[in-house]
């Protein structure tokens, strides 16, 4: 086993398991991107360079932030005495290491990938652009639909407010001063 | 000199450990990361099968790219869908948010 | 006279070859990034030093006072002295602060910005790495740097920090995309991520002129862009709201002391060392000279001229303006910015077809001043920047 290999997997294992047991939830989300790095060197490692760089910048730049963001955003009222696992914990765990054993009996016994060896030598940018504009535009282009319509559809469905306020209702007017700023009734409990 | 299976037995390891965490965890974006670890395992398996030789040129490459973006669209419309979950029931736990309706 | 130009322009690659050299054949390849890694790791810290100081004296004579001339001739060893202060200085961490995180922010920051340099090429055959996706690499540190702020500014339990670290998120993320998007003209045109490739399309010379992207309208018009979005990306003023000391008191690093803030303040300035050089890479010729007859002189020192005058720049534009708002800020990267990026490609995709020459100049010279008045005047209409209503704050 190669030693660089192994590094990473314990990395990425860590951090993964480090994801789903810990308490405080922003810790979870840090330890989260660990893991996304930890496969972005694995990425890299296997020589598909472009998709290593694309992780790092979706995965740590974006999508990491998004989560921190939203935890920020939803503080859990019971902080001190709720428990982290649901109460069906034992019974989704168990389901969790029969898929793991089911898994990798299949990996086993099937033998595969036993006699290959990695080829060497990655794909280029340039290659991948050619792909991407010829080959696969039509996946491209619905993957551009994909994510304006994911966009247009999270700022909606985040922006939504539960109950009209008064002034939004009543406009922008320039005599209400800094008082309606700050409404009693709509503060969060 | 690393072998397809320990990249697939890495993956799949970390397979098990987010479908473990998206089962069990109470928080909802607990939750999503699980799925997204489960998301990272599949592409991890993309990769390796493309490493490997799978005939293909840059089909696996290509397919982690889109998945790739399409994980970036599930996670900011699901954390758009936790938050106003959040903001109707005052809370994220998964446990406490029993009703659809209303 | 060529040789000698040759040696000159070569002298550290050579340099670093013969020291190699000298390594038993195992340790070779280790010793070549060892040496680049250091290299790259004095010269920018040099320069960190070197800008403290101008920084100083130079923002002082702005406010027509002296600024630093107390250590040693004219005030220029105050670097070493605030270097030895902040060696020196006692390490507080506060009681409530998540231990960990907070030890290892600055860690997360420093170590992604001394990154991208090693993609830059600094000079003729002089990048560290000559990565296929360069600037693909340079751009996925700089997100990761992002993280790090989070980090600084939620373990330190303060809400000033707190504060400090959204801000600075919420303005990198909506600055990174401005800045992305005016560098995809110069990858469009020269047909390749690779930092290397896109400094030897501009260095060639028309009839003794240089062909840098910056002479073309979509370069010009991009460089711009990139420009502004590279000051708000490394909160610099005026964009320097995360950090506003009147409002915020110091932003996400307010509760780092000694060495730990004087990484923080190493990495800001790094950052902005590096997004400068990526400017100067990708716009401004890289390391390549300006006309033909200044050619003889070495290239990394065309690299490091074209940096220091952006750097001047950037200090001269501090002192100069005011700090913007949030909001104001925010309004700006998303319906001015972002436009106006966007309709850069387009005109960077009609230079192509059109051919450049006076007809393009036309067409791109149209294209981006419409648009431009256009939104200045959408944008600069009385009510166009409201006074700000808190929907989430409360």
């Amino acid at each position: 086993m190669n030693p660089g290999f192994s590094i990473l997997a314990l990395i990425v294992l860590m951090g993964a398991v480090g994801a789903m047991t810990l308490r405080n939830l922003v810790h979870c989300a840090l330890s989260l991107a660990v893991t996304f790095a930890g496969l972005a060197g694995l990425y890299l490692a296997l020589g598909a360079e472009f998709v290593g760089l694309a992780q790092v910048l979706v995965y740590i730049g974006a999508v990491a932030i998004l989560i921190v963001f939203a935890i920020l955003l939803t503080r859990p009222l019971d902080t001190a005495q709720a428990r982290p696992f649901s109460a069906t914990w034992v019974a989704g765990l168990a389901v969790a290491l029969i898929v793991f054993g089911v898994l990798s009996m299949a990996i086993h016994r099937s033998g595969v990938g036993a006699d290959r060896v990695a080829l060497s030598g990655g794909v280029t940018v340039r290659e991948i652009g050619d792909l991407l504009m010829t080959w696969y535009v039509v996946p491209l282009e619905v993957v551009g639909l994909l994510l304006t319509v994911a966009l247009i559809g999270a700022v909606i469905i985040a922006l939504r407010e539960e109950a009209p306020r008064a002034e939004d209702a009543a406009g922008d007017g320039p005599g209400k001063g800094i008082g309606k700023e700050k409404e009693p009734g709509h503060r969060e409990p | 000199m690393t072998t397809l299976q320990s990249y697939l037995l890495l993956s799949a390891l970390l397979f098990a450990i987010g479908f473990a965490g998206a089962v069990t965890r109470r928080n909802a974006i607990i939750v999503l990361v699980g799925i997204e670890l489960m998301l990272n395992a599949a592409n991890l398996n993309f990769i390796a099968f493309w490493r490997y030789g799978a005939g293909d040129a840059a089909g696996g490459v290509m397919f982690v790219i889109f998945s790739i973006a399409v994980a970036a669209a599930e996670a900011a419309v699901g954390l758009a869908l936790i938050i106003a979950v959040y903001r109707h029931f005052k809370t994220v736990n998964l446990d406490r948010i029993h009703s659809m309706k209303g | 006279m060529n040789g000698m130009r040759e040696a000159a322009d070569q002298i550290f690659v050579n340099a670093k070859h013969w020291l190699v050299e000298w390594m038993p054949p195992a340790l070779q390849p280790l010793s070549s990034i060892l040496l680049s890694v250091s290299a790259i790791v004095s010269v920018f810290a040099l320069l960190f030093a070197i800008t403290t100081i101008v920084e100083r004296k130079g923002l002082g004579r702005f406010q027509n006072r002296l600024g630093p001339n107390r250590v040693g001739p004219f005030g220029w060893l105050q670097p070493v002295a605030d270097g030895l202060k902040t060696l020196t200085k006692e390490d507080v961490v506060p009681r409530a602060a998540d231990r960990l995180v907070h030890f290892l922010a600055p860690l997360a920051l420093v170590v992604p910005v001394f990154l991208a340099f090693s993609v830059l090429p600094i000079g003729r055959n002089m990048a560290a790495i000559d990565l296929d996706a360069g600037l693909l690499f340079f751009f996925a540190v700089g997100a990761s740097s992002e993280l790090a702020v989070f980090m600084a500014g939620w373990s330190s339990r303060n809400k000033y920090s707190l504060l400090g670290a959204m801000r600075a998120i919420a303005q990198m993320i909506s600055y990174e995309v401005p800045l992305i998007v005016s560098s995809l003209t110069v990858v469009m045109m020269a047909g390749t991520l690779s930092l290397v490739e896109i400094v030897r399309v501009q260095a060639d010379f028309w009839h003794g002129l240089p062909q840098w992207h910056v002479f073309t309208p979509w370069g010009l018009a991009g460089f711009l862009l990139f420009f502004v979005a590279a000051t708000a990306e490394s909160n610099r003023s005026p964009f320097d709201i995360p950090e506003g000391e009147s409002e915020i008191i110091a932003g996400y690093y307010l509760e780092y002391s000694g060495f730990k803030f004087a990484l923080f303040f190493l990495g800001e300035y790094l950052g902005l060392f590096a997004v400068s050089a990526l400017a100067v890479t990708l716009f401004l010729g890289g390391w390549s000279a300006p006309v033909s007859l200044l050619a003889w002189l070495p290239s990394w020192f065309w690299f490091f001229a074209k940096l220091c005058a952006l750097i001047a720049v950037l200090i001269w534009v501090r002192a100069t303006l005011p700090r913007l708002r949030m909001d104001q800020l925010m309004r700006f990267a998303w319906t001015f910015m972002l436009p106006m990026a966007l309709i850069n490609l387009v005109v960077a995709a009609v230079w192509h077809y059109v051919g450049g020459g006076l007809a393009g100049w036309l067409i791109g010279a149209v294209l981006l001043a419409v648009p431009y008045v256009g939104l200045g005047l959408l944008l600069g209409r009385p009510g166009g920047f409201r006074k700000r209503t808190y929907r989430f704050a409360d």
